[in-house]
This record gives structure tokens, sequence and C-alpha cells, in this order.
């Protein structure tokens, strides 16, 4: 891992409930403007804030609870989601587009297209997801500063 | 156009954010799914309209990250008490038409409104 912990210039922990949809979307709304307020440029903070809703909404969707922790460094972003839960049977299924094990529920609110965790790869430089059946899921993902053109292009 | 053409075009009510009808729009994208939206969303979100039937909150929680210039409500959906108070916070204009999605698209590209989006080379943009 890159980071070294003296590295780490901020970290926040937000805790999610699992099944809570009334405020589903709150924490990554938290992250989005902590990351406004640190003057990031416009993409970096649309695709960190883009991952931490996905990682967000399946943790309420599927987990009885967990933490989503934002890690800032000098060079990347970086946000780390533990949850207590069901876990993933078959992480390369779930990474699949369009699989899905979303209930009537989630599927009325507009989500559970099957396409949470690839939007969650492809908004990122690096992604990890290991899960332990009946135990919970951990998922983790990095955005470099220094990568990428960060800003948008013209209109 | 302007918010109040569009208030205009579509004989929409504006429940909130009424002191920003002059706010310039370009772009629209159109979605009953929020998954669509977080993947394909795209370009300059404070130009752009989202035209949608979803009332409840996660609508404005998802129109926050990308920064959206508007949310219009379809087929005269309204949106629940808790979505307009996000709103309101979040300084996102709400309007309420009662067009069908389809003729609310069609009637804004009509007047020049152009998609945030055309076509996506994958399910995933």
């Amino acid at each position: 891992m890159p980071e070294a912990e003296e590295n780490i210039r901020f970290h926040e922990i937000f805790h999610i409930e699992g099944g809570n949809f009334t405020h589903a979307g709150a924490i990554s709304s938290r992250v989005k403007k902590i990351l406004k307020d640190a003057g990031f440029p416009g993409k970096i903070i649309r695709r960190t804030s883009i991952a931490a809703f996905e990682a967000e909404m399946n943790v309420i969707c599927y987990a009885n609870q967990g933490n989503l922790s934002l890690l800032i460094a000098p060079n990347f972003l970086k946000v780390v989601v533990k949850d207590e839960g069901q876990g993933i049977p078959d992480v390369d299924l779930a990474m699949r587009e369009g699989y899905s094990t979303a209930n009537e529920k989630i599927r009325e609110l507009g989500f559970g297209a099957g396409m949470g965790l690839s939007n969650i790869r492809k908004n990122t430089d690096e992604m990890i997801l290991t899960s332990k059946l009946g135990q919970g899921t951990h998922l983790e993902f990095t955005v470099y500063l220094d990568r990428q053109e960060n800003e948008f292009p013209p209109e | 156009m302007t918010l109040t053409e569009v208030k205009e075009i579509l004989s929409a009510e504006v429940i909130s954010g009424g002191e920003d009808l002059e706010k310039e729009i370009k772009y629209a994208f159109a979605a009953d799914l929020l998954s669509d939206v977080l993947a394909l969303g795209r370009g300059s979100g404070v130009l752009t309209l989202l035209i949608t039937g979803i009332v409840h909150p996660q609508v404005i929680y998802a129109s926050n990250i990308f920064d959206l210039g508007a949310i219009i409500f379809v087929r005269g959906k309204r949106p629940t008490e808790e979505t307009l108070q996000l709103a309101i916070e979040n300084q996102i204009p709400l309007l309420v038409t009662s067009y069908i999605m389809f003729e609310t698209c069609g009637l804004l590209y009509q007047h020049g409104l152009r998609p945030s989006i055309a076509k996506v080379k994958n399910a995933r943009g």
C-alpha cells in the first residue's frame, strides 16, 4: 500500500446503518463537501463521490452496518468501506455488469441495476474487494491526484 | 435556455428554487434509474437538467454529486417533504410537469436542449 501513516493529512470515519434508506447518500454528500472545501479538482471530487455513493448504497442495501473511511494523502484519496453482513458469495460474479441480487425495495428506489461495483471500478484508479460469506465485505478504492487530466473538457 | 423557459414549455410548477429561474440550462438527462444517473452522468453538471420520476431523497444526493442545475419531475410526481428540504439545502431548483417523460424530452429537445450524453459505448457508458 502506498500510504505511510504520517502521509495521511485527513482521516474521517462515517458510520453506515444497514437498511436505513432514508438518508442513503448523505455520507457521500459529506465526503463530497469535504473534498470540495479542500479545493480538489472537480473531476477528482466527482469520481470519488460517485464511487463513495455506490459503496454507501451497497452497505445500506446489503449489510447490517458498516464504516466508510475517507483518507486524504498528498497524492491520493482513499476510501475504505468495511461492513458486517451477509457478504458476497462470488465476488467475480458480483463485479459483472448487470448482475444483481437487489430486492424489490432497492429496485423501487431506482437502484439495484447491477452497475454499482463496476461503476466504482470505472471511477477509481485502484479497487480491492474481498468478502467473507456470513461475515462481511471489505472494499477499498484509491483515486490518484496526479495521474490524469483532472479538469473537465471545455464546453 | 433558462429555467423560466423550461417552466413555460412544460407548463411546469416550480416547487423550490423560484429565485433561480434565470439559471441557464443547456443539457438534459432523463432516467428513472439512479444507477444510470450515477453511471452515465457527464460534463458540466450545473448546465444540466435531470428529467425523472424518482421523488425520494436519493435523487437529490445523486444530483448533488454532479452539481446538477435543476430537476424536473415528470408525470405529475411530487417530491417527498424530505426531498424538498434537501433540495432547498442544496440549492437545487425543483419543477413538476404533468407531461410524461417522452413528451417532456421531446418538447425540450425541440426547443434546443441537448443530451448530456447522446450514446453509450457499453452499459457503463
